[in-house]
């Protein structure tokens, strides 16, 4: 278990590092000038030099990109171009509306999505499947802003049940969440259904019935441990998806969090703040993948012992459904 | 060697296209696309009005007889304007996936042939999907600018690694058989036996990836524009049209839940097609 | 006459996909007495495994259906008791085997505890005393006790299959059903399986029905066997009956068909043409348009069960004593 476990960590740490010189690099590439920015028309040669010197941006790529990532094992992100406040602080005031989101979401997607995927499997070609079949496949397909919108004008405009806007109290959240939770639990729902199916084809479920088992009992004991790798798969990329997707939800519904604070960087040109904050949603992706790594070898022993990749193993039940939303299935 | 191999990849295509005839909505969704496919090439043509023609006497009218969708704070039809944006639509979707695939499917195809390359390869799309869609996108958009081009490109770097996961699952066990060690045998070169062999044999679970990614694909770049990261005004993209009604919503809803539904049409039907192939790859129970 | 342990009467199981409906098994005649060793033999596709489906009840509905039939257990019919009754019987009284061993284990399971699966189902004893009981029964099946944590892949196939095998015994069963539980395995490890189900039947004492398709591993286990062709039984009778004297003519083809060490034969004598589809049988004899004997008679009517011998038994028009 140990090797498996330092396997993933070695792994988790050289992404993290991959994707911050990835996005590091990128952002050398960033049109205009931020010191001519930030000081505006009137600013002299030598305020825009003693500004670059202070930013240290006259130092090179190499000396930079180490001090970047120095800093940022100390907690330190740089400091925003607008505010001078440092990202670090902009972000941690602003993470905590993401993370509620993007948990409740999830949170919603599997107290939904589960029991009816499963309902659905065992009980195939149903009219209760047919209908929540037909629901899931709206739900992946809908972007998440016009459902938002949806609920904003059913639920706020005409009905006047909940705010439209904000952040303040429970009621507030139920709008933002929901469209969110109903996007996870429709993928979640489809990834759990097929693989059910996959599941319940097997051999050993046969088996099972052969010694005189109930059906209960297979679908907790035999069905579901076995079913829940791609589940915990399609989890995993929902809550990646929403720690960068969210941005979309915060822009209907005014919620300052992480997705709009990168946003408005970006149409501000303050790039510590860019940088910063995509590195730290990467970091967030990060940790999330390696969490789902130590669950399935919690649920599925073949993968401690077998010692194998992640790839090889998940690339059959991510083959079933696409990447980024959601199986195969 | 070469006669059985295309004889039995044509069966098993025929065979596939046979059991998707049967699933109806799936058919229905093909003829979707075929149509969407068609107003993306003659959308200009068969809009009654100009996308930006302005009309100020006819500003935010409820659809009627006369403009079908209504027209928007602007004055402009939307549903001409629907029609126009189409083709951004198919050509972001499907122009971001027949890259996506490309470049996904000959490193899946080295990854899963050389085993050298493997490790680096699935590495290195690791990281893509380290990072989640939206914000990559978001990142290259902000640093490369905001045309069009630049965004399929992207889009279609963040799919790359799903091309190229697929498809090397798929050519793994296909080059598991046997007779690729025949043709390595015989001494076939390596870019012949890629082609020519393992690719048609592989092509199954990747076919159903395409129509799954463009769907996706489709959907990023609606909110890349709809954060006004994408297209620009006043091209009448569809996720770009939904966030000019944002401020509407209240009385002419459809300014923004039209374009909306034009964006689920494409996007279902796509769904709908790749889980109809899907089940039609599927071993199913012959009895 | 002795009672006997099992007696299927006209079973008649139908799949439907669709619109094509096929005829799995029709009007099945099967007997095993107690402690008997029964084999089922019969082509890939006769419907072999679909009756031993039948027998446990685990025949997929849909697509399947139990058309007719009396299964005869003990006394009661099988096709007539309630599910909860059904599935106390399966485990503790009957127990099947599956032919693939490689996907007949949950991988995720150990394997001490599938087998003690199988028996806090049916005894009412506690975990302890039952993984106790789950250990002597790997050492039983040739598996040491200790390995009773481990998981199915960390087993080769003939071991997964001593396990199955296991977790199948050991509740004692009356009939134990083994669906070609040797079919997937090397030749080496078929015999060393063979063994040990020999071994546990006379020690267990437990009646088997053993469907295969190889005539070799009958007549090593099997007292009786019963040749089934398209659905139904054409021929069964002891062991030397069947074998020695074969009298039907599907039978007497699968005898001519194999390769015998005493003659010298230059080629095999195949039968001609293939089993019917199950969806389209001839109406009259299924072997019928393959049979080299066949009269007018055989096209049109279904021939009934005539005994030849003491126990042996035959389904074709040739033995008929009734008038023309």
């Amino acid at each position: 278990m140990s090797k498996y476990f330092l396997n993933r960590f070695i792994s988790m740490i050289f992404v993290l590092l991959a994707a911050i010189i990835l996005v590091f690099t990128l952002m050398e590439f960033s049109p205009g000038d931020p010191v001519r920015l930030m000081m505006g028309e009137g600013a002299t040669e030598m305020e825009l030099a003693a500004l670059r010197e202070k930013l240290g941006l006259e130092r090179s790529y190499f000396e930079r990109l180490g001090s970047f990532i120095w800093g940022m094992v100390h907690g330190n992100l740089g400091e925003s171009y607008r505010s001078s406040i440092p990202v670090f602080d902009e972000i941690i005031s602003r993470y905590p509306i993401t993370l509620k989101l993007t948990f409740g979401s999830v949170l919603l997607g599997i107290i939904i999505g589960v029991p009816v995927g499963i309902i659905s499997a065992t009980k195939q070609y149903s009219i209760f499947d047919r209908i929540f079949t037909g629901i899931s496949l709206f739900g992946v397909s809908a972007p998440s802003f016009w459902i938002a919108m949806l609920l904003v004008l059913i639920f706020s405009v005409k009905l006047g049940w909940f705010p439209p806007t904000g952040t303040y109290s429970f009621e507030y959240w139920v709008l933002p969440v929901a469209t969110m939770g109903l996007q996870t639990s429709a993928s979640i729902m489809r990834m759990t259904r097929s693989s059910i199916l996959e599941v319940v084809r097997q051999d050993y479920i046969r088996t099972a019935r052969a010694k005189g088992q109930s059906e209960q009992k297979i679908i907790w004991k035999h069905i579901l441990p076995n079913a829940l790798i791609p589940i915990l798969t399609t989890i995993g990329i929902n809550i990646c998806s929403f720690l960068g997707g969210s941005v979309l939800v915060e822009t209907v519904f005014a919620m300052p969090g992480i997705g709009k604070y990168i946003l408005d960087c970006v149409n501000f040109k303050d790039y510590p703040c860019v940088l910063g904050g995509i590195v730290w949603i990467s970091l967030n992706c990060v940790v999330v993948t390696f969490i789902i790594d130590m669950l399935y070898a919690v649920v599925d022993p073949r993968i401690k012992s077998a010692y194998v990749s992640k790839k090889t193993q998940v690339s059959k039940p991510t083959q079933a459904e696409s990447g980024e939303r959601s199986q195969n299935a | 060697m070469k006669i059985n191999k295309t004889k039995r990849q044509n069966s098993h295509m025929q065979e596939i296209w046979r059991k998707l005839k049967i699933n109806k909505v799936a058919m229905a969704s093909l003829i979707v696309i075929i149509i969407i496919l068609f107003v993306a090439a003659f959308g200009t043509y068969l809009a009654p009005y100009h996308f930006a023609e302005q009309n100020y006497d006819k500003v935010l009218q409820y659809p009627n007889k006369i403009h079908l969708f209504g027209t928007d704070n602007f004055g402009r039809d939307i549903f001409s304007r629907i029609l126009y944006g189409c083709k951004y639509t198919v050509f972001i979707g499907f122009g971001a996936t027949i890259l996506a695939a490309a470049f996904g499917i000959v490193l899946g195809l080295l990854a899963a042939y050389y085993k050298k390359l493997d490790n680096l390869i699935m590495r290195i799309m690791d990281v893509f999907i380290g990072m989640p869609g939206m914000t990559l996108l978001i990142l290259i958009i902000a640093v490369l600018g905001t045309d069009i081009k630049i965004m399929v490109l992207a889009i279609a770097i963040s799919y790359t690694p799903t091309f190229a996961r697929v498809t090397r699952g798929a050519a793994l066990s296909v080059i598991n058989q046997e007779y690729i060690e025949a043709c390595v045998a015989i001494g076939a070169n390596s870019w012949r036996i890629l082609f020519k062999h393992v690719l048609p044999n592989s092509l199954a679970p990747v076919i159903v990836q395409f129509t799954l990614t463009a769907g996706l694909s489709i959907l990023l770049g609606a909110s890349l524009s709809f954060v006004g990261m994408g297209v620009q005004q006043p091209i009448p993209e569809w996720g770009l049209m939904v966030s000019d009604g944002r401020s509407y919503l209240r009385s002419d809803w459809y300014m923004s839940i039209i374009p909306g539904l034009a964006i689920i049409l494409v996007t279902t039907a796509l769904n709908y097609i790749g889980d109809g192939i899907r089940d039609a790859l599927d071993p199913r129970l012959n009895k | 006459m002795e009672s006997s342990l099992l007696k299927i009467k006209n079973l008649s199981v139908e799949y439907t996909v669709n619109k094509y409906t096929a005829k799995a098994v029709n009007n099945l005649y099967l007997e095993i007495g107690h402690g008997e060793c029964v084999g089922l033999v019969g082509e890939t596709g006769a419907g072999k495994t679909t009756s031993a489906l039948g027998i446990m009840r685990l025949i997929p509905d849909p697509p399947g259906k139990i058309i007719s039939g009396v299964i005869e257990f003990e006394g009661e019919n099988l096709l007539e008791v309630s599910e909860k009754k059904m599935r106390s019987i399966r485990g503790s009284m009957i127990s099947m085997i599956f032919q693939d061993p490689m996907t007949s284990l949950n991988p995720i399971m150990r394997v001490g505890d599938q087998i003690m699966e199988t028996i806090l189902l049916h005894e009412n004893i506690s975990k302890v005393e039952a993984a106790v009981k789950a250990q002597r029964m790997l050492e039983m099946v040739g598996i040491p006790a200790e390995r009773y944590n481990e998981y199915p892949h960390q087993f080769s196939g003939g071991m997964k299959q001593r396990v199955v095998i296991a977790c199948a015994l050991v509740c004692n069963p009356k009939l134990l059903i083994a669906d070609e539980p040797t079919t997937a395995l090397d030749v080496t490890i078929q015999a060393q399986v063979l063994e040990l189900i020999k071994k546990l039947k006379v020690e267990f004492n437990t009646a088997m029905l053993m469907i295969t398709h190889d005539l070799g591993v009958v007549r090593d286990i099997c007292d009786k066997v019963n040749v089934m062709y398209a659905g139904s039984i054409v021929e069964s009778g002891t062991v030397e009956q069947v074998f020695d004297y074969p009298q039907h003519p599907y039978t007497q083809g699968l005898f001519k068909s194999i390769p015998d060490l005493d003659t010298d034969s230059e080629r095999l004598e195949p039968i001609l043409g293939m089993m019917p589809d199950p969806g389209n049988l001839p109406q009259g004899c299924a072997f019928a348009p393959r049979c080299s004997k066949s009269i007018e008679k055989c096209r049109t009517e279904r021939p009934d069960i005539i005994q030849l011998d003491d126990g042996h038994f035959v389904s074709c028009f040739l033995f008929s004593t009734e008038e023309e």
